[in-house]
């Protein structure tokens, strides 16, 4: 077993537990419910493992869940998952005191399937809002029918925000869910004396659109539409990892052409998100010129995939078992003569922002995630790397041949809307050169092999160009899907950002923001 | 010391001249499959994850054909390539009226129209093409078209995505908000019918079934010179094209 001496002990010594291994990577341990928090903790301290996601399954008798806390060892790349049966409506033990990454998880699980957790202070109103959605009704169960809303309704206006500041004249000022010029829909409700702001409030799932459970029951093909569909900014990313667990189920093995080829999308991708970021970091600060000229660089990259592949965001380019087109030598001719220009504009638009003092006093010590925060709310992406975490599942956990290739991974140690920039302008020259590397060692031959449909469950993941995302999926032999799980990383990151907003200063908000650059859609699903 | 005045103009005009002139270049649309007369439609058809592509066949000339229906396309591109495919146009002038569509708004609003967007579950996908209506590519003021941030200054309510159900609320009450005369688009296939999210618990699967609908926008995403194409149509300065196409 490939696994530390240590953990191979409390293994041994432990009468409870029992465990095998699902495949080399993936030690897979049977574990009590009494003996979570303890078994998490020295995972945690010990092995120095990080959390990946939370999932619950239904059983097929309606009234056992199973429930999955997915870990990974990020020094080795073995993945750990605790897996614990427990009777529905029953409760767990809640390791979000160890695993604070977990909070959100065991909150959303509280809501979607009614598993209480003990010891979590603040269950309820999260996913599912009290003043919409009955209570009591529990929607990724399968006695749920998803098709349709139940009839009950919720609390309706009676529905008050939470409020902590009791000091005279304090307020909850709201902002959202309509809100701005163009902006993804959620509630923020920031508590103020009057200028600075001492809690923040955020309500997401505004966008809820129970992609988990409408995918059950549905084709492992119409899962792909889903996976590239529920978060578009990162359509690439998601759409990949979906099909790297059908591949794992499968058994197929993509070929290095169309491996390489996913990974030029994926930097490409990477490099559009960034700028797209940037673009609102400069416009959140009113700098207008710098915006448009991100926003140009974004409109070329756009432009630039869609005469690549056909479509401006990647839809519909990948397929199980490689990619649905070949790039002709023209295509990868244009791409070769465009990103150096590109990269150039960028370069040049960071020195220029570098040189803006009036831009700089905007972002630095502002919205700071400092190391340690950043390690208890596990955040992930360029957000950790900003804060002095360095991770990255490109490297820590290599996928497609990203373990021939592992990109640089910049680092930043101040965690301050500055320090997100530098990494943000950073991955995309690193992402500009990568893709350049592949496009000088591309080989010929196929970009698809046959990847059969089968029954088994498949967990994967993706540094997707916010951060790691793993999905887990579950079909039937007929290729259904019984349990698709998207694990990512704005459900990761929006937990975290309460933290870097208290003690801003009102007006800072919408920067803050913008240097976290976060997708609602990713997080709600 | 920055020159940002001096940056800007340094880059130049990148400003498309559309509607005025002709607007090709490529990759501004990812285009769409276009109704076709086939020998073997059914193949063709067979291809459509979402039923987009429908078999036509006429008694008469015996001819086949596949027509589509825009309002379910949503750019998966299987019927792009490969022996059973069909041709793709590159246009992007894809805002059509809908059956309860009310009258364009007059000339007071040709140049001078407020737009209010409301996002209900989408992807983030329209969210950035709409962004990039207001970068310097489009620029959507030189139309007379303007973002507003309140429903009281709007003249358009702009809505993308499913619709999901804990924006119903936000989205009546914005609606409600608004001064006559007022007009509403909904924006990408989502917005139409739920796309491929559907009606579920989660969703009402089209704005439709909230609030009356002027336009509708297809597309997954609507690139930005379909947006604009749409709030053009609004007021009457295009023609709105058809949410479907016979062979």
């Amino acid at each position: 077993m490939s696994i530390s001496i240590e953990l191979q002990t409390v293994l041994h010594s432990n009468s409870a537990l029992s465990w095998h291994e699902h495949s080399e990577q993936w030690l897979q341990i049977m574990c009590p419910a009494e003996q979570l928090p303890t078994l998490t903790r020295y995972l945690l301290e010990k092995e120095e493992a990080e959390f990946a996601t939370l999932l619950v399954e239904e059983l097929a008798d309606q009234e056992n869940l199973t429930v999955h806390y997915l870990f990974y060892l990020p020094a080795t790349g073995k993945l750990i998952e605790l897996k614990v049966a427990v009777k529905a409506g029953a409760e767990l033990p809640a390791i979000s005191d160890t695993v604070h990454a977990a909070d959100w998880h065991e909150r959303e699980a509280w809501d979607l399937y009614g598993l209480r957790f003990s010891g979590h202070p603040f269950l309820g109103d999260f996913v599912l809002h009290d003043d919409d959605w009955p209570e009591g009704i529990d929607p990724m169960r399968r006695q749920f029918d998803g098709s349709k809303r139940p009839d009950a309704h919720g609390t309706g206006a009676e529905w008050a925000p939470p409020r902590l500041l009791q000091e005279e004249g304090a307020i909850v000022f709201p902002i959202g869910p309509v809100w701005g010029d163009f902006n993804e829909s959620g509630l923020w409700l920031l508590e103020t004396p009057g200028e600075q702001i001492r809690y923040l409030h955020t309500r997401l799932f505004y966008k809820y659109r129970g992609v988990e459970k409408i995918a059950e029951g549905r084709t492992v093909d119409q899962g792909l539409l889903l996976a590239e569909r529920f978060a578009g900014a990162s359509a690439f990313a998601h759409g990949w990892a979906y099909c790297q667990a059908l591949e794992q189920i499968g058994a197929c093995q993509p070929p290095p052409r169309a491996e390489q080829l996913r990974m030029v999308f994926a930097e490409l991708e990477r490099i559009r998100h960034h700028a797209a970021n940037i673009a609102e970091i400069a416009g959140s600060t009113a700098l207008s010129v710098a915006k448009a000229l991100a926003q140009g660089i974004v409109e070329d990259l756009l432009r630039l995939s869609a005469r690549l592949c056909g479509h401006r965001y990647f839809f519909g380019v990948l397929t199980p078992g490689g990619l649905r087109e070949d790039l002709n030598t023209d295509a990868l001719e244009i791409l070769h003569n465009n990103l150096p220009a590109i990269d150039q504009r960028m370069r040049a638009l960071e020195q220029h922002l570098e040189e803006s003092s009036s831009f700089l006093d905007r972002i630095e010590e502002m919205g700071t995630l400092d190391s340690q925060m950043a390690k208890t709310y596990g955040v992930v992406g360029p957000i950790a790397r900003a804060s002095g975490r360095n991770i990255d599942l490109r490297r820590n956990l290599p996928y497609g041949q990203y373990g021939f290739l592992a990109p640089d991974v910049p680092l930043e140690e101040e965690g301050d809307g500055y320090a997100r920039l530098r990494v943000f302008f950073a991955e995309s020259r690193i992402s500009v050169k990568l893709i350049l590397d592949l496009l000088a060692f591309l080989p010929d031959g196929p970009i698809h092999s046959p990847c059969p449909v089968r029954e088994g469950h498949a967990l994967a993941w993706v540094e997707a160009p916010s951060g790691a995302t793993f999905h887990w999926l579950r079909c039937t032999a007929d290729g259904l899907i019984t349990r698709l799980r998207l694990g990512t990383p704005g459900f990761r990151n929006w937990h975290a950002f309460e933290r870097a907003i208290e003690g801003a200063a009102f007006q800072d908000f919408p920067i803050i923001l913008a240097t976290w650059g976060l997708s609602v859609a990713e997080n709600d699903r | 010391m920055s020159f940002w005045p001096y940056y800007g103009l340094k880059r130049g005009i990148s400003t498309t001249s559309w509607p005025d002139g002709e607007e090709d270049s490529v990759g501004i649309t990812p285009g769409r499959p276009r109704a076709t007369q086939s020998l073997h439609p059914e193949e063709s058809a067979a291809q459509c994850p979402t039923q987009a592509l429908r078999v036509v066949k006429q008694q008469e000339t015996s001819e086949h054909g596949v027509a589509v229906d825009f309002s379910r396309c949503i750019h998966c591109q299987r019927c792009r390539t490969g022996s059973h495919a069909l041709p793709w146009s590159r246009d992007f002038a894809w805002g059509a009226s809908t059956a309860s569509a009310q009258p364009v708004l007059g000339s007071r609003f040709s140049a001078s129209l407020h737009v209010l967007y409301i996002d209900a579950g989408a992807c983030g996908a329209c969210v950035n093409e709409v962004r990039l209506v207001d970068a310097p590519p489009y620029n959507l003021h030189r139309l007379g078209i303007f973002v507003t941030a309140t429903p009281r200054n709007a003249d358009v309510l702009l809505v993308a995505g499913p619709i999901t159900d804990a924006m119903r609320t936000a989205i009546l009450k914005a609606y409600a908000a608004m001064p006559a005369p007022k007009r509403v688009m909904g924006m990408g296939t989502c917005a139409i019918n739920g796309g491929i999210f559907g009606e579920s618990f989660a969703c009402a699967g089209g704005l439709e079934k909230i609030i009356p609908v002027d336009l509708w926008l297809p597309g997954c995403p609507p690139p930005p010179l379909a947006i604009i194409h749409g709030l053009l149509s609004l007021v009457g300065r295009v023609a709105p094209a058809s949410l479907e196409e016979q062979p």
